[in-house]
Order: C-alpha cells, then structure tokens, then sequence
C-alpha cells in the first residue's frame, strides 16, 4: 500500500512508539518488582499518541496548544520531547520528579512550559478544565486539546464539554479526542453504550467529527492533522473518536499482563516498515536494544536518586504562604 | 449608603478596571439579568453559561492556568454540590505542579438561610469550604467588608471561595464604599439597571478607589471583657444584637468577626479568649464536623487553662435541609433567642 509520510518523520514515530512501548513495559517491571506504586500507560495507543504529540504547537502561553491529558499519554508525551528518565522518576517517587515532586502517580505530567495541564485521575474532569483554556484562547493562533477514555464520555463533563464549545455565541477552539478501547477496566462499552460511534453525539450539536482507526500510524496522523487545522483555522470545536488497543490490561491493578486477543500497533507498523523498506527486521531489533539499554541505565541511576523529603505543607499556596493552620 | 450586592458589583467592577480582571460568569450573569441578586448588572465583562456548575468551575480553573483572572458564580451553593470534586482539584494544583501553576480565581456562591428559601436556597456551605485545602474561604458581613473582601480575593494569587451571606444581600451597609455617592438614591440610578428597555442601558460607575481587607485577618466588632462571641455572614449581625441588647445590662460581650474562615486570625481569637476566659462560637451550617468545631477543638487544646468553662458552638441542626416554614427554620438555625440564651448560661460560669 505504501507510505505518504516521509521515511525521516516514519523512522521518528517508530522510534517514538517503540521508546513508548518499551518504557511502559519497564515501567511494569518496576511495578512488579516493587520498585513503584502503581502503574498505568498507554501500550496500545502509540500510533496514535505519538503522531498527536508531534503535530500539537508545542510551547508556553495561549498561542501555543494547551493540552489537557488523561493517564494513556506516553506516547504524546515522548513525541513532544520528555525525557524517559524523568517518567521513571515519577514511577519510584523520586524527590527529582520534576513533575509533581514525588506526589502522584506514573504519567501524571504537569509541564508548564509545554501548556500541559495537571494530569488528574478523576476522569473526565479536564473536559471542563479545557473550556477555560480554549476560552482564554480565542483571539489567539493556540487552541486546547482534551482527551479521554470511552467509558469516561457516560460523564456529565463530555456533554460539558460539547456543548460549551458548540455554544453559538461563543464557539471554543477545542478538539475533544476519545481514545475508545472498548473499556473502562473491566466493563466492556458494547454493555453500556447503545450509541454507535461517539462522535454521533458531537453531530447533534454541529460539531465536526472524525472517526479514525487508532492503531494505524498513518491513518491517526492525517486525520490528526486535519482536525487540528479544522480548530486552528476555525475556532470551533472537533471531535475525533480513535479505536485503540490495550495491551496491557486497564492498569497494574488488573495485573498489566500482555493481552494475545488484542492487535498489537507497534508490530503492525513494524511489519509495514520491513515491507516498504523503511527499516530491516534488524534495524528494528537493534532500536529496541538501545531503547531497553537506555531505559535499564537510567533505572539504576533513578533508583540512586533521593527521596522526597520537603515538607507536605510546601506549595500549598502560590509564595509558600503560611497554610497550616497550627501556625495561624 | 451601598448595598451588599451594589457592593460586590462595585468591587467586581474595581477589578474590571484596576485588576485585570478579565471574565466574570455563570448562569445569568450576564445581559440581560446580571445575576439572580443582580450583583453582577452592567459589568462589562460578564456573560451567561449553560446551566452547568461543572462548566463553570472546570472553566475558572483553565481560564486561571492561563493566568488569567475570573471570578466565576454558582448562582447558590445549593447546587454547587455536584463540582466538589473540581473544588478539590482548583485547591490542589498549585502544591502538585509544586507551586508552578497558581490559580487566580474567586468563586462566589450565594449561602445560608433567612431568606424564606426552602429545603434548597438555604444551605450552607461554610464548613465543606474549610475542607478544601489550597483555597482561601471569605465571608463579609456589611457592603463594606465584601467590598474590601472581593478586592483582595480578585487579586489573590489563589483559588479564593467568596460565600455570600444571602439574607445580607440587599442590606444597606453603615459604612461608605470608598468612591461612593454620598445619595443613595444618585448610586442606584447610576449602577442599577432599569427594571425595562435595558437593552440599551449602560452603567455610570463612580470613581471607586481600592480598599483591601488582608485576607486571613478577623476584625473586633466591639470590643467587650466578659465573654467572647465569634461569627460571620448572617449570623454576626444576631451576635450583634444580642451584644447591644446585654450591653443595656452592662454585660460586655467581645463580638468578633472572622471574615476569612481559611486562612483564619486565631491570634485574634486567641488574644479574645485569653482575655474572656469564655466563647462561644457561632454560625448557621450543620453543627457535627462543623467548622467552629475545629475552633472549640483548638480553643481547648491551646487555652484550657484559660477558661472557665468549655468553649460552645452554636450552629444549624444536623439534619438534611432547612424546612420552608418558619417553625422549621427558626428551630434549625441559629436564632437571636437561642444565641442569646446560650450566652447568658455560660455568662454563669464561673472559674
Ligand atoms: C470519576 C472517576 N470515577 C471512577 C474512577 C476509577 N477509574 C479509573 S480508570 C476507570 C475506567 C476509565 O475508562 P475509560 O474512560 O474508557 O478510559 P481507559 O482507562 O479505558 O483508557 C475508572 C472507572 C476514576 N478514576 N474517576
Ligand atoms: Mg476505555
């Protein structure tokens, strides 16, 4: 069938999809040996993780894309430049987790600098939070991009989020993308839901929707693009509906053991690249070692680092002001 | 002399011109109602949300991530129940991105009862507020207090709940609101919006100068020695008249309002009891894990020794809602006789 993406930007996202991969299988690892709490990720999601953090406008301030982030983000987030290191700091509870110092769990990014916005494990709450970046957004070149799960859409928040965006007074410039695996834990969405796509909601509302197969690389970037230069453009909402795998379960609480029944879009992309030539078979092999080399180092020196130890009362307000009451 | 909602307006309007205040909304805030109490009428950056508190809230949090500054409204805290998740995630974002993203916004939300407001209209919300960790919680009192209250909540660097005192909404205040005209009857035809053809209609708002109450700071209504009564909102002024009423038989109550119940003054009411050796404390919300618990709590682990009789809170009924007639409202809430008669008993302590 053949590749429209240039061979640079295909060998980019590969590498990018199998750092992703890689990282949360050593991630699960580390669960499993007890070297952190709780795992949760995105093997599964890469083909279509990595292509949206490559496309977003990435940087700080309004004319920049905000984006507001569920828990499945690995993918994005390397695409847009984090480091490995960093994630497995956030997965041991480092005092060096540049994120939220040691506080919350694995993939729970917050990145000023890239307008990434607290990452919550309530679902569905960053649907609202995104209306307040959008809004704020209006008369700049930046718009705000929300993602969810399917289950999350039963949620008052995804119809929030349609129709403040769809207002007629006020249209937002907001993508709203579900990443549908069919579940929520261990709920499958066929049980629950009677509508046929998601995005059939959006329709009611006029807003432009896309329904793309999430495990195709080629199919996820094209449509991601055009739906952002649909909102960019626009200033009006799009929603884009993505099937996806889930490789490894809901999270370690289901075991985060590797599921056979599900395709697999990292060995589907693979198997295309060997056959249009993009990489050899070796190539590939050879990826995946440095990738595993890597990631095994920064464990060890991760590992070594030191453990929080700043007071729980710090940040609770903006300048460190006075919050405990016993001080009062 | 202003109103409290005149006053709030006013101040929302100081902020619109002096503090960069960029968006004030919820359900009708904007044209053509300006708020259900009309605090909101002719601000120029106003403007009407669905009918979704979850909207409105999710909203003030992304607008303030930007670093832009709001106040949003949940048109009564009766219904701001269904977003206290969101309440929860604004208090916390600045100590998980470890002080990186601070949330300038104020929310305000109509409280409590005296208003003949049925099961829903008279909730209060005062001591759920004090268990949201990473905001500020501010009640006034009087037209001046939530002027100077919402001035310094606009330009907080932090998520700041302004509970509004309902009953006090349409009390004319003792005291002027800096810039204030002197007739009332001039501010009224300058900021209140015709009852017809307003589409048209534009606000003449006077030359407001600012004027901050610090938040975290009480304030000594009367200052008095024989025993210390602590309130705010609505029920600081039925503290208020039971003070001037035992006053005429020479007993001197020290009547202290809290205004900000997070971060609170407890040198303040530490500095009261220590002199007192008596308090009681009072507001309308449900009265088990109510907020002036936590104050009687602490009042007994840091002043034991000085008093002379255990510290009392005078609060709602612990029971689901406010009945509509006055029967029930007057046997939940706290009441001028109640208060009153709670105070003369512990008067009878004695060391
Ligand atoms: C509001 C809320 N309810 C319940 C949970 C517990 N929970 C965590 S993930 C999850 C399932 C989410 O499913 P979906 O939205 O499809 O996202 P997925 O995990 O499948 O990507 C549930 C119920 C939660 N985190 N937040
Ligand atoms: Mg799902």
């Amino acid at each position: 069938m053949g590749f429209r993406l240039s061979k640079t930007i295909l060998k980019e996202i590969h590498y990018q999809m199998a750092s992703s991969r890689l990282l949360d299988e050593r991630l699960i690892q580390i669960f499993k040996k007890r070297g952190g709490y709780f795992w949760v990720g995105a093997p599964g999601e890469e083909a279509f993780g990595v292509p949206l953090g490559k496309l977003v406008k990435k940087g700080q301030g309004l004319e920049y894309d905000w984006l507001h982030l569920h828990y499945r983000c690995t993918g994005t987030l390397l695409a847009m430049g984090l480091k490995t290191k960093d994630a497995l700091r956030q997965m041991m509870s480092r005092k060096t987790d540049p994120f939220t110092g040691g506080r919350n769990f694995i993939h729970h990014y917050v990145i000023p600098e890239w307008n990434i916005s607290p990452i919550s494990s309530v679902i569905e709450i960053q649907h609202n939070i995104a209306l307040g970046t959008a809004h704020a957004q209006k008369n700049t070149k930046g718009i705000s991009i929300v993602t969810g799960g399917d289950a999350g859409t039963a949620l008052a928040d995804f119809a929030t989020s349609l129709i403040w965006s769809s207002k007629p007074s006020k249209p937002l410039p907001l993508l709203i993308i579900v990443l549908n695996n069919k579940f929520g834990i261990s709920t499958s969405f066929d049980g629950q839901h009677s509508e046929k796509h998601i995005t059939d909601r959006g329709k009611a509302f006029g807003i432009k929707t896309y329904n793309v197969n999430g495990n195709d690389v080629e199919e996820s970037y094209y449509t991601l693009q055009e739906s952002i230069e649909y909102v960019r453009k626009n200033r009006k909402p799009a929603l884009l509906e993505a099937e996806v795998s889930r490789m490894y379960g809901h999270s370690s609480s289901s075991g985060a053991n590797y599921d056979e029944s599900q395709v697999c879009p990292l060995k589907t992309f693979e198997q295309q690249l060997i056959k249009e030539k993009i990489l050899t078979q070796k190539e590939i092999e050879k990826i995946h070692q440095d990738i595993f080399e890597q990631l095994k180092k920064e464990e060890l020196e991760v590992s070594g680092e030191s453990e929080p130890d700043e007071s729980i009362w710090s940040h609770i307000y903006a300048n460190n002001e006075e919050s405990n009451w016993r001080n009062f | 002399m202003a109103n409290m909602a005149q006053a709030i307006r006013m101040a929302l309007h100081h902020g619109e011109k002096h503090q960069n205040l960029q968006n004030i909304f919820g359900e009708d805030v904007g044209p053509p109602l300006g708020g259900v109490f009309t605090v909101t009428q002719g601000l120029k950056t106003a403007w009407n949300t669905p009918l979704d508190e979850r909207g409105i809230i999710g909203t003030a949090i992304g607008l303030s991530l930007t670093g832009s500054r709001c106040v949003a409204e949940v048109q009564f805290s009766d219904y701001i129940f269904n977003s206290i998740d969101l309440i929860k995630q604004a208090g916390m974002m600045c100590w998980l991105s470890q002080g990186r993203y601070t949330l300038p916004m104020v929310l305000m939300t109509p409280v409590g009862g005296g208003v003949h407001g049925s099961i829903y209209h008279s909730h209060s919300f005062d001591s759920w507020a004090t268990r949201f960790p990473g905001w500020k919680v501010v009640m006034p009192s009087t037209p001046l207090k939530a002027y100077g209250l919402m001035i310094s909540a606009i330009s907080d660097p932090n998520p700041v709940l302004y509970l509004i005192p309902k009953a006090l909404l349409r009390q004319k205040g003792e005291e002027k609101i800096p810039g204030e005209p002197q007739d009332e009857g001039e501010l009224k035809s300058m900021i209140d919006a015709p009852l017809q053809n307003r589409e048209n209609w534009k606000p003449k708002w006077p030359d407001l100068q600012e004027y901050k109450i610090e938040i975290g700071k009480a304030q000594v209504v009367e200052a008095g020695s024989d025993l210390t009564l602590v309130s705010y909102g609505r029920t600081l002024h039925l503290c208020r008249e039971v003070t001037k009423k035992l006053k005429k038989e020479n007993i001197s109550i020290e009547l202290i309002d809290m205004l900000s119940l997070y971060p609170y003054d407890w040198a303040l009411i530490k500095k009261s009891i220590q002199k007192t050796k008596k308090i009681v404390f009072v507001n309308e919300d449900t009265e088990v894990t109510n907020f002036g618990e936590h104050l009687a709590y602490r009042t007994s682990k840091e002043c034991f020794y000085d008093l002379f009789a255990p510290p009392k809170v005078i609060a709602g009924k612990n029971i689901p809602g406010v009945g509509l007639h006055p029967h029930f409202e007057e046997n939940t809430l706290p009441s001028f006789k109640r208060i009153e008669e709670e105070v003369r008993q512990l008067l009878q302590a004695q060391p």
